[in-house]
């Protein structure tokens, strides 16, 4: 198999070289694509028989509780690639999605308690789902610590992806809390073998905010690496020669 | 591949199927802990404690919900299909408490098995559908899809 690709995209000038013209139109589709995506679940999509106009934070809630666990496999897979194959680039991926997946876990947990009042009648109760969405917020704010904890980078960013990888099994257990165990989030909605118990009206401007979500958390995350790469090679020679190209 | 990163590649593996399995035996010693609410079955079964704070959960049994003439008390009963347990409320239901419906309630089962509530949940279903949708269900009193 041909790995050249692979190695190119190790390159930190190779990256930022290629990205950066781009990552501009890719923040403005997902930019857009949120725009028309919110104006459809909010004022085109009908409102829900029992729940009303309040069940219409599904299209942040859910969306964001997606990539909250995108972002945490993402960062996951780019640490062990960075322990085994000691890829600079991989690591400054896993540091790059860190805070990005914690946003959106937080975003998912704050929507999650504004819905459950009028729903459920409380903000918060210890139900499975919650609960391991909590321990996913504090694994990617643990691993953020852990990599600023050291004065050596390196050290920072090995520890970090050993605190990710030891966290992935919640992803799992996120996924099929609501089946395994009793709680107060409904079994899933979408499903990808049967039909999903949800009206094609609410349904499809719900899967077009989640690409939107994805395709601004690709966006997101490029950029944070091309930053990452910037201030980790400001000292470079390719780094002020693609200033001076740029300018 | 190169032996050096095979190796590690191995000890990644090993850190995360020994982390995993760490954590899911942990989870499953304290799966009765885990689980939100107890069903009707274990209540009547006895595997719920008395005299302790519990949570019951089920779906609201039709026609079992009785309000006292004076006050805000609500009785109803919850059945998770197989048992029936009733529960005692004062206090305010939350807007999607019906009968047919969901629900989970927090409280004390008193010597008859009978839950003594503090707060009562209202628990969605995984449909979401638009209300002339929801209409034409009730006009054909078409059979309502599976789940709760």
């Amino acid at each position: 198999m041909d790995w050249t690709w692979f190695h190119r995209w190790g390159s930190p000038p190779w990256f930022v070289k290629n990205v950066t013209p781009w990552l501009k139109w890719l923040l403005l589709l997902a930019g857009l694509m949120l725009v028309v995506g919110s104006c459809w679940g909010l004022l085109i999509a009908p409102e829900e028989a029992k729940q009303g106009n309040s069940a219409r934070i599904i299209y942040i809630h859910v969306p964001a509780a997606f990539i909250s666990l995108a972002g945490y496999y993402t960062m996951a897979i780019a640490g062990a690639i960075g322990l085994i194959w000691r890829m600079k680039i991989a690591f400054w991926v896993m540091r790059s999605v860190a805070p990005i997946g914690a946003a959106m876990t937080a975003i998912a947990l704050i929507t999650g308690a504004i819905w459950g009042k009028p729903t459920w009648g409380t903000y918060w109760v210890w139900d499975a789902r919650i609960t391991s969405m909590t321990i996913l917020l504090f694994l990617y704010l643990g691993v953020i610590a852990l990599i600023n904890a050291y004065r050596d980078v390196d050290n920072g960013y090995r520890a970090g992806a050993i605190l990710g990888l030891v966290g992935t099994i919640n992803i799992p257990i996120i996924y099929k809390s609501v089946d395994w165990w009793y709680t107060l989030h409904q079994p899933a909605t979408l499903k990808l073998t049967e039909d999903s118990p949800i009206h094609p009206d609410i349904l499809y401007p719900l899967l077009w905010m989640i690409a939107s979500f994805y395709l601004l958390f690709a966006a997101l995350m490029l950029a944070n690496t091309c930053r990452h790469i910037l201030l980790s090679e400001s000292n470079k020679r390719w780094v002020r020669q693609w200033y001076e190209e740029g300018k | 591949m190169h032996p050096v990163r095979k190796q590690r590649l191995i000890y990644v593996l090993m850190l995360v199927v020994f982390s995993s399995v760490a954590i899911l035996l942990v989870s499953f010693a304290m799966k009765d802990n885990i689980n939100l609410f107890f069903s009707p079955s274990e209540v009547t079964s006895g595997k719920a404690p008395l005299g302790q704070k519990v949570r019951v959960g089920g779906m609201v049994v039709e026609g079992s919900v009785s309000r006292a003439d004076s006050g805000l008390v609500t009785r109803f009963a919850l059945t998770d299909g197989s048992a029936i347990s009733w529960v005692s409320y004062e206090g305010i239901l939350p807007d999607l408490f019906a009968e047919g419906e969901a629900a989970v309630a927090n409280g004390t089962l008193n010597a008859d098995r009978e839950l003594v509530a503090t707060e009562v949940l209202a628990k969605h279903d995984e449909q979401y559908v638009p209300p002339e949708v929801a209409d034409t269900y009730h006009k054909d009193g078409a059979e309502k899809p599976e789940g709760y």
